[in-house]
């Protein structure tokens, strides 16, 4: 458990009044708020040290326990002790004030000092925002479903609409942390990663993919199938297609997000495989046509 | 037909200790829009956790109403950037995985 300099948090001196302790955490909360942070765990969590630190200085009577034990803050324990053991008849509950308050969005420095998320507070707080990361196959975002998430031991059950792109948020409002005092409760942020697939290659709602074609297929034209997201789809091949050609499937791509039956395209480009171990005879009518040109 | 639940803003200034004023100030700035039925003004729900994010704005953070324009109007921006940027980086992700 490390000292934390609720003064210097703030960037105050000792000798700083209720308003200037007032100021400085506007100030530093007008930087940090997570409503103007969205998604910064980094600027969330300076802002619960401005929060805490706010939560001692600003209460007259924890300012003054900080300050008492504050610097020394090890040895409270110890002075707290012998005047427990002093008064070991008369005051059974003195223990209480160094029970720790289990889960809270305050360090542990503040539980210790002052058990807990500071019980005398009258102003309201949101709670904390929780992040987290979901982790998608490419075709289970083809459509919409539902997942159960643990998050805290809590079960959420989520529906993911079909569509969702990786790197994209979603807020379940309300299952972040619970507010302190009555305030909200934070919200939760579900980032979507969505795994590379090995075939299909998304952009936006599009599906981008190759299919092999053999030399005569190409050459003359005919018909091939190919494995699609959504089941097999046959292709009719143009005579002479050249290696590289494009083609598109209108309506075969990715499912639009929330729009229902709504879908990009699918682009397939062609690869065409070479024949290889000739036989003498293929040899030869190659030879023959390569004669022809 | 869809429906949608409404707020009565006036219970939502009583619950949250604000001033209806404020309210008031917000909506004639275009920030909120509320809905009229005889004396009441009524909201969305689902605008309830952005009025709460003003709500904070001012009350916790002290930033009048022209700074609350300009935050929403840069945060309304930052998002547009950051899913640009989502888009950006998914289109980048087919050429690096070929």
């Amino acid at each position: 458990m490390e000292f934390i300099d609720y003064y210097k948090i703030l960037g105050i001196d000792k000798s700083a009044s209720e308003e200037d302790i007032k100021k400085a955490y506007r100030k530093l909360a007008r930087k940090l708020h997570p409503d103007l942070n969205p998604n910064d765990k980094a600027a969330h969590q300076k802002f619960q040290q401005i929060n805490e630190a706010n939560e001692v200085l600003s209460d007259p009577e924890k300012r003054k326990k900080y300050d008492t034990y504050g610097k020394d803050w090890q040895h409270a324990d110890q002075f707290e002790q012998q005047k427990k053991s002093r008064q070991q008849s008369q005051n059974a509950g003195g223990q209480q004030f160094y029970e720790n308050a289990g889960d809270s969005d305050f360090s542990s420095f503040f539980d210790s000092m002052f058990g807990g998320a500071g019980s005398s507070r009258q102003t309201k707080f949101r709670g904390q925002d929780y992040n987290a990361e979901l982790k998608l196959q490419l075709t289970d975002a083809l459509f919409t479903h539902q997942q159960t998430l643990t998050v805290n031991n809590k079960n959420i059950r989520i529906t993911i609409p079909a569509g969702i792109e990786n790197g994209q948020v979603i807020k379940l409002k309300g299952y972040g942390a619970p507010g302190v005092h009555g305030g909200p409760a934070g919200d939760l942020y579900i980032t979507f990663i969505i795994a590379p697939h090995p075939q299909f290659r998304r952009s936006g709602n599009d599906l981008f993919t190759t299919a092999k074609i053999d030399l005569y297929t190409a050459l003359l034209g005919g018909d091939t199938t190919l494995e699609t997201l959504n089941g097999k789809v046959k292709l009719a091949v143009k005579p002479e297609t050249q290696p590289g050609t494009r083609i598109r499937l209108k309506g075969k791509g990715f499912p639009v997000y929330k729009k229902e039956n709504e879908y990009g395209d699918l682009y397939i480009t062609y690869e065409v495989t070479l024949p290889t171990n000739l036989t003498e005879e293929q040899q030869k009518l190659f030879t023959e046509l390569s004669n022809l040109k | 037909m869809q429906t949608e639940e409404m707020i009565i803003i006036n219970e939502f200034c009583i619950h949250h200790n604000i001033d209806p004023g404020f309210i008031d100030a917000l909506k004639n700035s275009g920030l909120i829009e509320v809905t009229i039925t005889g004396e009441k003004l009524f909201m969305p729900e689902s605008q309830l956790p952005y009025l709460e994010k003003l709500v904070r704005l001012h009350y916790e953070m002290d930033i009048n109403l022209e700074g609350i324009e300009t935050i929403t109007y840069l945060l309304n921006r930052m998002t547009d950037m950051q899913q640009q940027i989502m888009h950006l980086n998914n289109r980048l992700l087919i050429y690096e995985n070929v």
